[in-house]
């Protein structure tokens, strides 16, 4: 039999991706129907008959969100987390790779220092930083600035500020990836557009708004995605703490209600995902630059 | 002095000040130095504060004269700390679980992102779309119908609950690994290939004697990153691999409390006290902080050449 080129590529083709794809459908694809399916049950694993299920239609949902406060209130936590830390770790890294980007000597120095914290914070680190006060700068903490400012301004101000400053190091400390992700981009901009709108009389701010910030929106987007990833996903988080404490929690949790919790996480943090996406790349516009090439 | 030379000593000073166009003067470049190394000094300040505390005795550490100078150099924490860790042993269990799925989940990358550069074929871009979910979807949501799945088939306390994942191309932010390579191997032309065919070279062998040289630092730096990411993380091990057996330095240090008691049958856990965490912690962060040293490059410049900013 004879095979044709385009044939075998495709043969060749899959066999090269054909483990993944099993992992695919048997450690991501099956799971995520099954976790589905268990979220509408009760589910315990019985020493004899093993797996056990029993259809209670939406209760684990209803229970998640009339009756676990302590839920609710870390996914409220997380979204002001969220809100707080992604503009602030996109603004900070643009900021430093600008920084970076201009003709200075040692870059390549601060760059390492900078990326540092990707290669040592784990959860258990920033743990002992944080409970060892290290997590804050000495200085703010001492100044008494934060518990000023919590009996002065109204909560919903407050708490973010009071983020911001007592977490600086760790909202820096996130920023790692961002900074050479910017940085790459910075470098790809044509050099020749700068100096034309400065001929044009363009000052550098103004040369920052029209040239730099449209021409790094699809960088804005990717480091976006990578913030919101890397905190939904890092296993200090509340709300994941939760998820797995559920697990081995007696009935009416467990498996089941786990699951439950784990879908309402996913559906949140897809939402979150769906809207940065919409609002950064803006596909109705379609002026998405083209960035390098 | 006349009027002419008054001007001419002020537009030097402007001109030193704010140079051409501002971002020349040495004003501009004083504040971009200044900046840069007072925030890379927040970088560092904790790492700084944690070698400072380590070395600091229990009277130090109470002594509110002594900040950050300790009165005289105090190993007794990373004494206390070597033990709790029960470091060398802890240090190979940890290599153990890290290392070796970094290693295969690098190779696996290789291949599925080969398959995806360089074959046509139906349902690519629907495969795609399936990859670069998986790197959104949470671990989260998967873990409890993977947990019932390792217990049923007896790899629960088993390294193959890191291995099996990694094997098949779902480890830990696999897609991103994929598509790195995806990104390098796209770049190398055609050409070569179809040379190679010509001169009879089957498809894997292409890969094998073509390909894998070419990519070489595409390797170094997914196994690099797979290797920190799996170093770093504790909570799908703390499900997994919950039995003690396969403890990771971190995981220890989640659990220094109870590790310290193991060493010390009797002991007062009220004697741990920070220098001695923090002790632990430096220990932790010790080899990723060598092997970045040496290393750096790859890392950095790994997202550099990825590619991945350049779509």
């Amino acid at each position: 039999m004879k095979l044709t080129n385009k044939k075998r590529d495709a043969i060749a083709g899959y066999s090269f991706i054909s483990i993944w794809i099993v992992g695919f459908l048997f450690l991501s694809a099956f799971p995520l129907l099954t976790s589905f399916y268990y979220s509408f049950n009760e589910v315990i694993i019985d020493g004899q008959q093993g797996l056990v299920t029993t259809f209670t239609g939406f209760n684990n949902y209803v229970n998640a969100f009339t009756t676990d406060v302590e839920f609710l209130n870390a996914l409220r936590e997380y979204l002001v987390d969220i809100a707080v830390y992604l503009p602030l770790i996109i603004i900070i890294s643009m900021i430093l790779a600008i920084l970076l980007n201009q003709k200075i000597k040692g870059r390549g120095f601060f760059r390492s220092v900078y990326f540092l914290p990707v290669i040592i914070s784990s959860g258990p680190v920033i743990n002992e930083l944080l409970s060892s006060g290290t997590g804050t700068l000495s200085a703010i903490s001492r100044s008494g600035m934060v518990e000023n400012m919590q009996a002065n301004l109204p909560v919903f101000l407050s708490e973010p500020i009071a983020i911001i400053l007592s977490e600086m190091i760790v909202i820096l400390w996130f920023s790692g990836v961002q900074i050479v992700l910017f940085l790459a981009g910075l470098q790809k901009i044509n050099r020749e557009i700068y100096e034309a709108a400065e001929i044009d009389g363009a000052s550098p701010w103004e040369s920052f708004w029209k040239i730099t910030l449209p021409s790094l929106r699809p960088i804005i987007l990717l480091a976006s995605i990578y913030t919101i990833v890397t905190l939904s996903t890092f296993s200090n988080n509340t709300a994941l703490g939760i998820i797995r404490q559920g697990m081995f929690a007696p009935l009416p949790k467990g498996f089941g209600y786990s699951s439950a919790l784990a879908w309402v996480y996913f559906l949140l943090v897809s939402a979150i995902l769906g809207l940065v996406t919409v609002v950064i790349a803006k596909p109705w516009q379609n002026r998405l630059p083209k960035g390098g090439k | 002095m006349t009027r002419e030379k008054v001007n001419y000593i002020f537009g030097k000073i402007r001109h030193f000040l704010f140079g051409l166009h501002y971002s020349d003067g040495f004003l501009f470049k004083a504040i971009i130095y200044l900046l840069l190394i007072s925030i890379g000094f927040v970088y560092v300040y904790p790492i700084l504060h944690m070698v400072s505390y380590s070395f600091q005795s229990l009277e130090d550490l109470l002594n509110p004269a002594i900040n950050y100078l300790p009165s005289s150099l105090y190993f007794g924490n990373y004494q206390e700390a070597f033990k709790s860790l029960n470091y060398f042993k802890t240090l190979g269990t940890t290599l153990l679980v890290t290392l070796v799925p970094a290693i295969i989940q690098t190779i696996v990358a290789s291949l599925v992102g080969y398959g995806f550069a360089r074959f046509e074929f139906k349902g690519k871009k629907i495969w795609m779309a399936l990859l670069i979910a998986t790197y959104i979807i949470p671990p989260q949501v998967t873990m409890i119908p993977k947990y019932i799945m390792f217990n049923d088939m007896g790899l629960l306390n088993n390294v193959f609950s890191v291995i099996l994942p990694a094997t098949l191309g779902q480890g830990l932010y696999s897609a991103i690994f994929v598509l790195i390579f995806y990104q390098f191997y796209k770049m190398i032309p055609k050409v070569l290939d179809e040379a190679a065919q010509i001169d009879g070279a089957s498809r894997p062998f292409i890969y094998l004697r073509v390909a894998v040289p070419l990519s070489m630092p595409s390797f170094i730096t997914s196994f690099l990153f797979s290797f920190v990411w799996y170093w770093n993380e504790t909570y799908l091990s703390t499900i997994f691999m919950d039995s003690g057996k396969y403890d990771t330095l971190q995981i220890k240090l989640l659990k220094f409390v109870s590790a310290y008691q193991e060493a010390n049958p009797g002991g007062d856990i009220r004697m741990i006290n920070e220098g001695m965490r923090l002790a632990a912690t430096l220990l932790i962060i010790l080899p990723m902080l060598l092997m970045y040293f040496v290393l750096q490059r790859w890392f950095i410049e790994g997202i550099d050449n990825a590619g991945i900013t350049g779509e």
